[in-house]
């Protein structure tokens, strides 16, 4: 655009530009596309907060009152919102898909970007997307038909409980079909592989091919380059990729919901039944009348889930900040 | 050459020439090792992707079958998926109508006009910001702007507007790496022979990207297709009534074609089917329409590879 306004003027070949020119206005559509996505996150952060400001404002509940351990809505001496059970449960679910997933997706990010030939990556990288695109319905189902009978089955197995170690967890007393933490996380974990996987390996690919050529030089072999060069100078870009799967595992809805058995109580044991913020919400919501105070604690509850999420978003930009600024 | 750097990795005590080499048949045995569990990572994922795609080609084994796909839902018998998935294909060509024109001229602001200021960082941020808000999340929103204050009511343009709200960011990511990708070399002849920028990207720049944007359209189209939290609660979950494709009456909420009537879907209606748990037939229907959902996950990536390929070919050839 320079140069041609530059050569314009040198030469006096064109016109001075006319309104249409000045006006530009496919310049003004395409910026009106963009700008649009500004405008949808404002409008949602507005409703979201006005909505999920009411539980407090128009019901009369305390900030304090959320954090109880207790969640009744329909108990006789009027509701009880305690969110805890939730945000515990959340943190846990995650926490535990995480646990699962991390070492696997930043292993199989090393397999594509260092290890694996051609052949083997024209497999992987084409498998990876069909996993993004399989719907979480679909794993919410694979999780009720094939992950929880087999739990079920394993925390009763005499076998299982036999063992040293893997049977204390499994023999503690409860509610136990299969249904539960362990359920939830390890469909979750599945669920953010992929996501995970990528992030990784676009932070292993964006580490100098010469320090890899450098490293192997001077006699390391390949897993003391990865380990001493290529983790520690990746890292903030793997840190990134978990806090991208944790959002996603966090965010979850409908898989969770359908394996995690939706029972309201503290976690004690990763065999028990819980209930995230995302599946509380999706079950209660159809059931509840718009401006009643048990249908407030749920927008409530989505605003706790914005937070997190926008928290989230903040917190990669202050990672990947740190990585251009070192 | 090898030696100094053996030494410096070896512990410093004993005997060189030993140490030397007890610390590199060491280290030869961890490569050797990590790499056997490496390649156990990617022999490990293709495992579980083979598995779950053999487990529903199975369980949809008898029950997917041309009546399957063709026929109301019954209430006695295994019947159909038809009316849900119309409204599937239904919600998807709605949401690509809005979600396709503003994502690639979006994009083609981010990757042609936007310069390092203010305004474009803000954009970024609430690209990043709509793609980590759970779906569910953004489900409610449109809960309460189009169902409830607009008071539409459960309608197929709630959830298609919802959908498109959730798909817009990877819509005009997707876009904007498109038209990143097109050598700066075909701008620069383009101006240089005096056509104005917008003639450019008209006519030089979005042609050449056509690859990368069907890829991306068809990417966007998989997503959109599958998802089900979004819809939950902007285009409803009942069971839909018999269709009756003649009629064309677009205000009429009778009518298939109408965007004003609830559209439940078929990752929806899996998730009805699950949660309410009625029907002998259930399971059966689950599995041969999860089976369908897939299938259609295979058709949307293989698809997407193919016509971005073949285009590609095409482009650069003639």
């Amino acid at each position: 655009m320079a140069q041609v306004t530059t050569a314009t003027r040198l030469t006096g070949l064109r016109a001075a530009p006319g309104l249409r020119e000045r006006l530009d206005i496919p310049k003004r559509v395409v910026f009106l596309a963009a700008a649009s996505m500004v405008a949808i996150v404002a409008l949602l952060m507005i409703f979201i907060a006005w909505q999920g400001i009411q539980l407090f404002v128009k019901d009369g509940v305390s900030i304090g009152e959320i954090f109880s351990p207790t969640w009744n809505p329909l108990a006789d001496g009027g509701p009880q919102f305690g969110f805890l059970p939730f945000i515990a449960a959340t943190i846990l679910v995650t926490g535990g898909a995480l646990l699962i997933s991390t070492p696997l997706s930043v292993g199989l990010a090393l397999f594509l970007s260092e290890v694996a030939p051609n052949w083997a990556k024209a497999i992987v990288q084409p498998s990876l997307e069909i996993f993004v695109g399989i719907p979480s319905v679909v794993w919410g189902w694979l999780g009720i038909t094939v992950l929880v009978p087999f739990l079920g089955k394993t925390f009763h197995d005499p076998f299982v409980v036999s063992l040293p170690v893997v049977g204390q967890v499994f023999s503690v007393p409860g509610f136990l079909t299969g249904f539960s933490w362990l359920a939830g996380s390890l469909v979750l974990s599945v669920m953010v592989l992929p996501t995970i996987t990528s992030v990784a390996y676009d932070a292993f690919r964006a580490v100098p091919q010469e320090l890899r050529t450098g490293s192997l030089a001077l006699g390391t072999t390949r897993w003391q380059m990865i380990r001493h060069l290529l983790i520690p100078s990746a890292l903030s870009g793997v840190l990134t990729a978990v806090v991208l799967g944790m959002t996603r595992a966090a965010g979850e809805a409908l898989a969770v919901q359908m394996v995690i058995g939706n029972s309201p109580s503290m976690p004690a044991a990763i065999t028990q039944p819980l209930t995230t913020l995302t599946s509380q919400i999706t079950l209660d919501m159809g059931n509840t009348v718009f401006g009643e105070p048990w249908q407030d604690a749920l927008w409530t509850m989505s605003l706790i889930l914005l937070i997190i999420s926008v928290t989230s978003v903040v917190l990669v930009r202050v990672i990947n900040k740190r990585r251009m600024g070192s | 050459m090898t030696a100094p750097a053996n030494q410096a990795l070896a512990r410093p005590s004993g005997p060189k020439q030993s140490l030397r080499r007890k610390g590199s048949r060491g280290s030869i045995l961890a490569d050797r090792a990590a790499t056997v569990v490496l390649w156990g990572t990617g022999v490990l994922v293709l495992a579980i992707l083979g598995s779950i795609l053999l487990h529903f080609a199975l369980a949809a084994w008898g029950v997917v079958s041309p009546s399957f796909i063709l026929d109301d839902p019954s209430s006695t018998a295994l019947g159909g998926i038809m009316p849900v998935l119309w409204n599937s294909i239904y919600m998807l060509v709605l949401t690509m109508l809005i979600a396709v024109p503003v994502g690639i001229l979006g994009g083609i602001y981010m990757a042609e006009y936007a310069g390092e200021n203010a305004v474009t960082s803000a954009i970024r941020f609430a690209e990043e910001a709509i793609s980590s808000v759970p779906s569910i999340v953004v489900g409610l929103f449109g809960l309460i702007l189009f169902v409830d204050d607009a008071h539409w009511g459960f309608t197929a343009l709630a959830g298609a507007l919802a959908l498109t709200f959730f798909n817009l960011p990877l819509m005009t990511r997707l876009s904007e790496q498109a038209l990143r990708a097109v050598p700066q070399e075909e701008r620069s002849a383009s101006l240089a022979l005096g056509a104005t920028k917008w003639q450019t990207i008209q006519h030089v720049v979005v042609p050449l990207a056509i690859p990368g944007l069907i890829t991306g359209v068809i990417l966007t189209a998989g997503r959109v297709f599958g998802e089900a939290a979004v819809l939950l609660f902007t285009a409803g979950v009942g069971t839909p009534p018999h269709y009756n494709f003649a009629n064309f009456d677009l205000l009429n909420p009778a009518s298939p074609w109408s965007p004003f009537r609830p559209a439940t879907t078929l990752s929806v209606y899996i998730y009805k089917l699950n949660s309410e748990g009625l029907g002998a037939f259930k399971n059966q229907i689950v599995d041969g329409s999860a089976a369908i959902l897939i299938a259609m996950v295979l058709i949307f990536n293989l698809g997407a590879r193919f016509i971005g390929r073949l285009l590609t070919r095409r482009l650069t050839a003639a």
